[in-house]
């Protein structure tokens, strides 16, 4: 009796344990079965440069807003610290190293996982559900190099890229505020900034935005392709792409920025 | 050389605890049209995605052509289904894509077909099966479901398949539509020569498009023969199954 007891106890607190464990090898193979069929032919060139155009260029209105705003509120909010001394280099700078290696990787890719990775979840998601990526198997096509393999190349491909746009426009963005509110000289705080760029600060963005473009790509084509139970679990996969590939980024954020500047 | 083209031997699959093929022995000849009938839920979507490769059976034997299919890699699945073709119950359009390039999938991504040859084949498919060509640039959400089930057929064909499954053809559409789809079927299948593996509990449809007809009941063949010699059995299940009863051997889990 006790015993029974006990083994239910344990049952039921294992359960969750259980479940998680078998998720996370689940999750391991559809990338390692994604990161294999990116990397052998066939590859669907028509699907690719679609994805480019839809994570890509779509996204540009999405983040230039993003970085631009980030940029202006630094500047004014450096400003206020560091407002007796040298105040041009000192904002120019803060500005500068906020954006290129945090502001505009990371709240680009935040910005793209919304919108790209909640579409890509749920367009794969109901092809789960109607049976299109069966019917793409019947048709002698591998549903992962048909669908995932182009979004995830695309996912690497555009962060990049979003990311460089993104730190010229987070970068203007503080020099509107520095000259047209702060009243700096113009000549001078571009000179500051021009001073201070450093490539590290750049690379370090283009690589993180890199590995979120890779995150999001991967997250919602998982949650999609593993979706099930109609228009209820598309939902599900939707919600569960776009908060895991938030948390990711924000948790390999924090990693790379350790790999790279730490001493 | 046998003359079946699909056999299956104690074919096994369960999803957790819940046993759906519990020992299935089918053959299907070479040319033949075989109806699988069944109640909702008896596990005859399961035995089609087990053909095909896209459920991995949990024991048993499944060879087409005399070649085993179970634990197969990708490569000889998708060599495998370069001769099948197969009809959704739902259609399973590709709703990115237009009509015509639904039909000519096969043809453009895999057969190197460019695209004006592609489209005028997937318009020469779409006519045989009743669709004017100018349906060929719409998008599949703008056709109504009797639509969607014709292009669906075409899509299936149109690779010139060997073996063709048609799931649940007729559901869903009103019975003069259903006869329609039945007629296309009978036409493409014996225009192709191919052999059909249906699976419906629509027996207006099965008595039309069956050589033969096999009967599964939880997880098991339990009857099979030509049309005529179902009017006639004596089994129990078929006979309250055919006919449709709430009384019966065959209790409904409510």
């Amino acid at each position: 009796m006790i015993l029974n007891n006990i083994q239910k106890y344990l049952r039921r607190q294992g359960k969750p344990l259980v479940t998680f464990i078998s998720r996370l090898g689940e999750f391991s193979i559809f990338v390692a079965q994604a990161v294999y069929n990116s990397l052998t032919p066939p590859f669907y060139m028509r699907n690719l440069w679609r994805q480019v155009a839809d994570i890509g260029f779509y996204s540009l209105p999405v983040v230039g807003l993003t970085t631009i705003f980030a940029g202006m509120v630094i500047a004014l909010q450096s400003y206020s610290g560091f407002a007796r001394f040298g105040a041009e280099s000192a904002v120019a700078s803060v500005v500068l190293i906020s954006v290129t290696r945090e502001l505009a990787p990371v709240l680009s890719a935040l910005m793209v996982a919304g919108r790209i990775g909640a579409a890509m979840a749920a367009e794969i998601g109901t092809m789960r559900v109607t049976e299109q990526i069966d019917a793409l198997t019947t048709l002698s096509t591998n549903p992962f190099k048909y669908l995932v393999t182009p979004r995830i190349w695309a996912g690497l491909i555009v962060m990049p890229l979003l990311v460089l746009i993104g730190d010229v426009i987070g970068i203007f963005g503080g020099y509107v505020v520095g000259v047209y509110k702060l009243g700096f000289n113009p000549a001078n705080y571009v000179n500051a900034t021009l001073q201070e760029l450093q490539a590290i600060d750049i690379t370090t963005g283009v690589v993180k935005a890199a590995v979120f473009g890779f995150i999001i790509s991967i997250m919602g084509c998982y949650n999609g392709y593993k979706s099930k139970g109609g228009a209820q679990g598309v939902g599900t996969a939707t919600t569960n792409a776009v908060v895991s590939a938030s948390i990711l980024i924000l948790i390999f954020n924090y990693v790379i920025t350790e790999l790279f500047f730490s001493k | 050389m046998s003359e079946n083209k699909i056999e299956i031997r104690n074919l096994h699959k369960a999803f957790g605890k819940k046993v759906v093929l519990d020992g299935i022995d089918l053959d299907i000849r070479q040319g033949e049209s075989l109806v699988v009938i069944g109640g909702s839920g008896t596990g005859k979507s399961v035995l089609i995605k087990c053909i095909q490769g896209l459920l991995t059976p949990d024991d048993g034997s499944i060879l087409v052509d005399g070649e085993e299919v179970v634990g197969i890699n990708e490569e000889q699945k998708e060599r495998l289904h370069s001769k099948m073709g197969m009809l959704f119950q739902g259609g399973a359009l590709f709703d990115s894509l237009s009509v015509w390039e639904n039909v000519a999938f096969d043809l453009l991504e895999n057969k190197g077909y460019n695209k004006k040859t592609a489209k005028n084949e997937a318009i020469r498919v779409l006519r045989q099966v009743g669709l004017a060509p100018d349906v060929a640039d719409l998008s599949p959400s703008e056709l109504s479901g009797g639509m969607q089930k014709r292009v669906g057929l075409a899509r299936a064909i149109a690779s010139r398949p060997e073996i063709i499954f048609f799931d649940e053809p007729t559901t869903g559409l009103d019975p003069i539509m259903s006869d329609v789809i039945n007629d296309l079927i009978i036409e493409s299948v014996k225009g192709l020569g191919a052999t059909a593996l249906t699976i419906t509990h629509d027996m207006a449809s099965a008595r039309k498009i069956a050589d033969r007809i096999a009967m599964l009941y939880q997880g098991k063949i339990i009857w099979q023969g030509t049309v005529k010699e179902m009017d006639k059995t004596t089994n129990e299940y078929v006979q309250q199954f055919i006919h449709g009863c709430s009384q019966g051997p065959i209790k409904v889990e409510i």
